[in-house]
C-alpha cells in the first residue's frame, strides 16, 4: 500500500521544459539512492561482523526510503501514469541516471567503505543545501534524509580512520580501494546540462557552494586516518547521462528480475 | 457497525491512541508523535502522519492499522497523508511514551544529542541509562540497531545488551 504524499508544489507553475529537467533530475537522485542501497543490501548476511552487517542494511534501508520519496515525486512530475514501481523496475540501464560511483562492485569491506565515504560526503553536504530549494517537495525530502545522511557519514568516516590507522593489511586495502574509486568522485559535483539548468533557476544548489566544506571534511578524515588525500585529477563520468559501466546491467538483472518475469505481480 | 453520526475530531484522536507502533507495540502512534493532524469533514476523516525514518517499513502497516481501527467504528472515508516536512523529531515523543519505552527495555532518547554532534568523529558516546539495572555505565556497540530508529548499546554493569531509541531532532 502506498501512502499518498501531501507536500505539494504547484507543479503547474513549472514550464514543460523545466518540468522535464526536474523529472530527469529527480530520477537521477532516486536512481542514485536505489543503486547504492541495492549494492549495500548485497552485504546483508555477509558482513564482516554482525553489527556492521546491520549497519549496512540500515543505511541501505534509509537510502531506499529516500529513493521512494524521489520516485513518487518523479512519477508526479512526469504525469503519465507511471508509478514509483514502474520507474524502478521497468527502465533499462541506459535510462538510469545514477553516477558511476554507486554502481561499482562492493569488493572487499574497504572498497565498500571508500565508495560509501565518497558518496556520503557529497550526499550530506548536498542535502544540507537542498533544504533551501525553491521546490518545496525537494526541500522536504532533503530535510528528512539529511538527518539520516549524517549518521551514514559518521559511520563511513570512522571506518576510513579505522582502516587507514589500523593494521598494515587494512591500510593497504584502503589505499587500493582509493586507487580504484577516487576517479569516480568527481562526477558527483560535475553538473550535467540538466543540473546546470536547475542550478540557474535556484531549484538545486550550485555544487561549488559546498565544495570547500566537502574538501575540508575529506582532509580532516584522511589526516586522522594517516593516509594522504589522493591527488589523482582524472575523473570518470557518464552515469548521470546514461553511460554506465557494465556493472549496472547485472544489478538491474537481479533488481528487476521479478517484475520482468511476472509483469505487474504484487505481494 | 455503521456510524449514525459524523465522527468528531476528538473521537478520532481517541481511536488513534489505540493504534500501536507495529515494531514497538508498547507505544501508541500518538506516544511516538507521528500523527501530525486530524481533520474531519462530514463523514470524511483525513489523518496526516510523518515517518520516523524515510525507509521505515512500519509506515504502511501503521496506515493500514489506522484504517482498520477507524473502520471498526464505522468510519469508512479515510484519507491518510504522508507528510515529510517538518521532519519528525524525538521531541514529539510524549513523556508517557518515554516511560513506557524504558519499562519495555528500550532506553528512551536523550535530548540534545542529535545530528549536529554526529560529525564529532569518535567523540564521546551519548550517556544512556541501562533500562534494566538503571546504570549510567554503558557503551555504544553500534549506531545502527534492530530498526532504523534504534542504536545498539550494552550495559557495563549488568552486561545486558539493549536498544536505545536514537535522538533525532
Amino acid at each position: 500500500m502506498q501512502v499518498a504524499p501531501s507536500d505539494t508544489t504547484a507543479l503547474s507553475a513549472y514550464s514543460p521544459e523545466v518540468r522535464q529537467h526536474l523529472f530527469q533530475y529527480v530520477l537521477q537522485l532516486a536512481d542514485t539512492s536505489l543503486i547504492l542501497g541495492h549494492r549495500l543490501s548485497e552485504w546483508c548476511g555477509h558482513g564482516p561482523i554482525l553489527e556492521q552487517d546491520l549497519a549496512m542494511a540500515n543505511i541501505a534501508l534509509d537510502l531506499l526510503g529516500e529513493t521512494r520519496s524521489f520516485y513518487q515525486y518523479a512519477a508526479e512530475l512526469e504525469g503519465k501514469g507511471r508509478t514509483e514501481d514502474d520507474l524502478a523496475f521497468l527502465r533499462v540501464a541506459t535510462e538510469y541516471r545514477n553516477p558511476l560511483l554507486v554502481e561499482q562492485p562492493n569488493g572487499d569491506f574497504a572498497a565498500t567503505v571508500v565508495r560509501q565515504f565518497l558518496f556520503d560526503t557529497f550526499h550530506f553536504h548536498f542535502l544540507q543545501q537542498l533544504q533551501t530549494s525553491s521546490d518545496e517537495r525537494l526541500a522536504a525530502i532533503a530535510e528528512k534524509s539529511w538527518k539520516e545522511a549524517a549518521y551514514h557519514l559518521k559511520w563511513s568516516s570512522e571506518w576510513i580512520i579505522r582502516l587507514g590507522d589500523g593494521t598494515d593489511e587494512s591500510r593497504q586495502r584502503l589505499n587500493k580501494a582509493l586507487a580504484n574509486l577516487w576517479r569516480y568522485s568527481g562526477e558527483l559535483t560535475t553538473p550535467t546540462a540538466t543540473e546546470q539548468a536547475l542550478q540557474t533557476l535556484g531549484i538545486i544548489p550550485e555544487y561549488t557552494r559546498f565544495q570547500e566544506a566537502m574538501t575540508a571534511h575529506v582532509a580532516k578524515v584522511f589526516a586522522e586516518a594517516t593516509v594522504p588525500v589522493p591527488q589523482e585529477t582524472y575523473m570518470q563520468r557518464g552515469g548521470k547521462e546514461g553511460r554506465h559501466s557494465e556493472h549496472l546491467g547485472y544489478i538491474l538483472t537481479e533488481l528487476q528480475y521479478m517484475q520482468r518475469t511476472y509483469p505487474g505481480m504484487t505481494w | 457497525m455503521v456510524a449514525t453520526q459524523a465522527p468528531t475530531e476528538e473521537r478520532v484522536w481517541q481511536l488513534l491512541e489505540e493504534v500501536s507502533d507495529p515494531e514497538v507495540p508498547v507505544l501508541s502512534i500518538l506516544d511516538l508523535g507521528i500523527v501530525r493532524k486530524v481533520q474531519v469533514q462530514d463523514q470524511a476523516v483525513t489523518v496526516t502522519i510523518t515517518p520516523t525514518y524515510s525507509g521505515c517499513p512500519a509506515m504502511n502497516t501503521i496506515a493500514t492499522d489506522i484504517r482498520l481501527r477507524l473502520l471498526a467504528e464505522g468510519i469508512t472515508q479515510v484519507t491518510i497523508h504522508n507528510q515529510l516536512s517538518p521532519a519528525w523529531t524525538t521531541d514529539w515523543m510524549s513523556q508517557a511514551g518515554r516511560e513506557k519505552l524504558e519499562a519495555y527495555g528500550i532506553a528512551p532518547p536523550v535530548d540534545g544529542t542529535a545530528t549536529g554532534h554526529l560529525l564529532n568523529l569518535f567523540g564521546q558516546d551519548t550517556a544512556v541509562r541501562c533500562p534494566l539495572c538503571k546504570s549510567e555505565h554503558t557503551h555504544l556497540v553500534s549506531q545502527f540497531g534492530s530498526t532504523a530508529c534504534k542504536a545498539f548499546y550494552q550495559c557495563d554493569d549488568c552486561h545486558e545488551p539493549f536498544d536505545y531509541f536514537k535522538c533525532h531532532s
